[in-house]
């Protein structure tokens, strides 16, 4: 979602001339029975019987009712039928076409398996996501490549899933969710970023999740609103986790990748963070260096939903302060709170600035080679 | 660096009560013999462990007893060396952390006793905050009622995390009894911790704890904002207290972003959320968790969008700068002016009564 802010009017498009793109972030959509080809007949009839049981009040649907089904654009139903996202032709033609996207992130999200609190069938979910991925996605589409769908709450499990693709080339990045049982950055997590890491994938982290606890320090908050900006608050304790644990310096090829939910608050954090280490290092003796340094080597955000300033150029500010070479471009398709990005970038900038925000720094990152134009 | 103007008003002190045993003289009978005979420990919250280098500055360090116990050390370590004209006290014992709101209100009425008897009495220079017990809503109205007539209280304090969002309706009784009292709700970092301190568990480390308070504070103002509390009480003042405020804007970037997408939802909320704020939000000025370069942070004020935001604080006797370096480099006399003296007077109405 790109609203336009007050002060003053965009003259020119910032990306008028259709720059190639990479997208950070998209969903594939599954219609009912989409998955039964891919889980084993004893957990589809597990989930006919039980439900998934997420860490949540309702069996089906968010407990925050969305502002649309799905929380999708009511101009993303396939127009053979379907649910948003679900038909390969129709993103080709409605999401990477237009966007001139020559390569674009699955995340497969939703009711994959990675928070049922039945933990070996959260595995087999998983499973059946990543057969599932390459069957009907990646295999099928050149452009597109995935996350892997791990169940991180379970560690063994996790690093099987991850050693089983390590090297498998649609795959370019471990999935996890913003809203962990334990903050992320804990021991018992850490076999699950050491196979990640061996395999040479970054950790995309998205937003969303079911930890079961209140998603804000003091309880749950009422309304949907305040589920989605939560996940900034999310990100920060993930990523607070992270560093002042010491991921990054225990494994110190971990990449981070935080996905929907926001950037601008990541300098301010930085700077908080490097003044309670220096204050108070005696507790964390693991740390060896400040850790906005670490966070300029080995955190990645994606852009959308980009944070818009009232003044249009602040936001750029914090750009700069966070490093352009951080940020990678992306739209959520097909959901509802889309960022274009012909409108995404508030101001104009340099050329080649515009190239690495949207395209470079993301095949850099998933070591994808540059795409040779099409005549 | 900025030199302090005189008169300076200085938002966030926070004298401490030496023992629980300090507090007998105004507890109850009843609740001074439970203390006594169900052998309480001090009601300290792990929000500030004792020892820890944040808990309190080292120079401002008594040879013996708790930082910020002594009136005397106050005047000559906060009072006197930024030439404070008026300090507001904020007072910390975890008398909001306890699960019995019978006992809370108790130790609540206890600790504004105590702060009227032994400091406002004694220091002309200094006024207090309102603990009230948020286990019970008409507890805390009961006890804003009761210290209102007290014209050195200025605030109602709250901590920024709690049982529920601080937005919630069940708490507006306590919102309409501050707006007409003239009091301001200062909301102060801090847990009750009835719930982890993220939103994904229990941390590991004290660092990570501090660091969350600013998360705390993000999503209490998202709740305040989310569900119409400035739509109802147009006139309240909420003052973030050691909440950092370099997180503001982009936080207010993220929220009116939805705002725009998701309006429908709360449909109370008829202004940019960034008009609320500008209208309704204060921060104390500590801690300062400021980039490194003054330029940047000559930026960061541009992005705040208002120049009455910030209220001086030096946090006693909590460590966040050394020295007298209580102001961040990058801002203009003009701004230091406002931040110090102005924001402060326009944010507590009480404090430019005349006396009676």
């Amino acid at each position: 979602m790109n609203v336009q802010t007050r002060n003053a009017p965009v003259v020119a498009k910032a990306n008028s001339n259709r720059l190639m793109t990479a997208d950070g972030d998209i969903h594939p959509g599954r219609n009912p029975g989409d998955m039964a080809p891919f889980l084993e007949k004893k957990w589809q009839d597990h989930l006919a019987t039980f439900g998934s049981r997420l860490r949540q009040a309702y069996q089906k649907g968010p407990a925050y009712p969305k502002s649309q089904p799905y929380a999708s654009r009511r101009d993303s139903y396939p127009p053979d039928g379907g649910r948003p996202g679900s038909s390969l032709p129709f993103m080709q033609q409605q999401l990477l076409d237009p966007n001139h996207c020559v390569l674009g992130i699955l995340n497969a999200t939703g009711d994959n398996g990675q928070a049922f609190q039945n933990r070996e069938f959260g595995t087999a979910m998983c499973q059946a996501m990543n057969r599932w991925l390459v069957a009907e996605w990646t295999g099928k589409e050149k452009r597109l490549k995935a996350s892997l769908v791990v169940p991180f709450e379970d560690t063994d499990a996790a690093v099987a899933e991850i050693e089983k693709y390590a090297g498998h080339k649609d795959f370019v990045q471990i999935l996890m969710l913003n809203r962990t049982s334990e903050p992320p950055g804990q021991k018992r997590y850490w076999k699950v970023y050491e196979a990640a890491a061996a395999a040479g994938l970054p950790i995309g982290v998205h937003a969303f999740g079911f930890g079961g606890y209140p998603v804000t320090a003091g309880g749950w908050p009422s309304y949907y609103i305040e589920d989605m900006v939560g996940h900034a608050q999310s990100c920060q304790a993930f990523l607070t986790s992270f560093l002042i644990e010491g991921v990054f310096e225990r494994i110190p090829e971990t990449k981070l990748v935080l996905i929907e939910s926001g950037f601008a608050w990541a300098p301010p954090l930085a700077w908080r963070l490097d003044k309670l280490w220096r204050r108070l290092k005696e507790e964390t003796p693991h740390l060896t260096r400040a850790p906005s340094e670490t966070m300029r080597e080995s955190v990645w955000f994606t852009t959308q939903p980009m944070e818009e300033s009232p003044t249009r150029e602040h936001v750029m500010d914090a750009i700069e302060w966070l490093g352009w070479d951080r940020l990678l471009f992306a739209t959520d398709y097909p959901h509802w709170d889309y960022d274009d990005p012909d409108h995404v970038l508030p101001v104009p900038v340099a050329e080649a600035t515009k190239r690495d925000f949207f395209l470079n720094n993301a095949l850099k990152l998933y070591r994808q080679p540059m795409p040779v134009p099409a005549a | 660096m900025n030199a302090i103007p005189n008169g300076a008003i200085d938002c966030d002190l926070h004298p401490a009560a030496p023992s629980i045993k300090a507090l007998h003289p105004y507890l109850s009978d009843h609740w001074r013999e439970a203390s006594v005979l169900r052998g309480m420990d001090e009601l300290e919250s792990i929000a500030y462990p004792s020892n820890s280098p944040l808990s309190a500055r080292p120079d401002w360090r008594p040879a013996k007893g708790k930082p910020g116990a002594s009136l005397d050390m106050m005047r000559q370590q906060a009072l006197a060396p930024f030439g404070t004209r008026i300090g507001i006290c904020n007072p910390l014992y975890g008398v909001q952390l306890l699960f019995s709101e019978d006992m809370a209100l108790g130790f609540a009425r206890a600790v504004n006793d105590w702060l009227a008897k032994e400091w406002l009495d004694a220091e002309p220079r200094l006024r207090g905050s309102i603990v009230v017990p948020m286990q019970n809503t008409e507890f805390a109205v009961e006890e804003i009622e009761r210290c209102a007539a007290d014209r050195r209280f200025v605030q109602v304090l709250l901590l920024v995390a709690g049982d529920t969002p601080l937005g919630r309706r069940h708490y507006w009784p306590i919102y309409e009894a501050a707006q007409r009292h003239g009091l301001a709700v200062g909301i102060h970092a801090g847990s009750t911790y009835r719930h982890p301190v993220t939103p994904l568990g229990w941390p590991s480390y004290y660092t990570e704890d501090y660091a969350a308070q600013a998360s705390a504070f993000q999503s209490a103002l998202t709740s305040l904002i989310c569900e119409g509390v400035f739509s109802k009480f147009p006139d309240l003042k909420v003052v973030l207290l050691e909440s950092g405020f370099t997180w503001l804007p982009a936080h207010i970037w993220r929220l009116s972003k939805f705002w725009k997408g998701l309006r429908m939802e709360i449909p109370w909320v008829d202004r940019h959320p960034m008009e609320i704020v500008r209208d309704n939000i204060r921060l104390s000025l500590q801690p300062v968790d400021g980039p490194p370069d003054a330029s940047a942070m000559t930026r960061l004020m541009e992005h705040m969008e208002s120049d009455e935001l910030l209220l001086f604080s030096t946090d006693y006797p909590h460590w966040q700068f050394d020295g007298d370096a209580a102001l961040p480099d990058g801002l203009s006399a003009e701004l230091v002016r406002k931040i110090t003296v102005d924001n402060p007077l326009a944010t507590y109405s009480r404090l430019t009564e005349r006396p009676a």
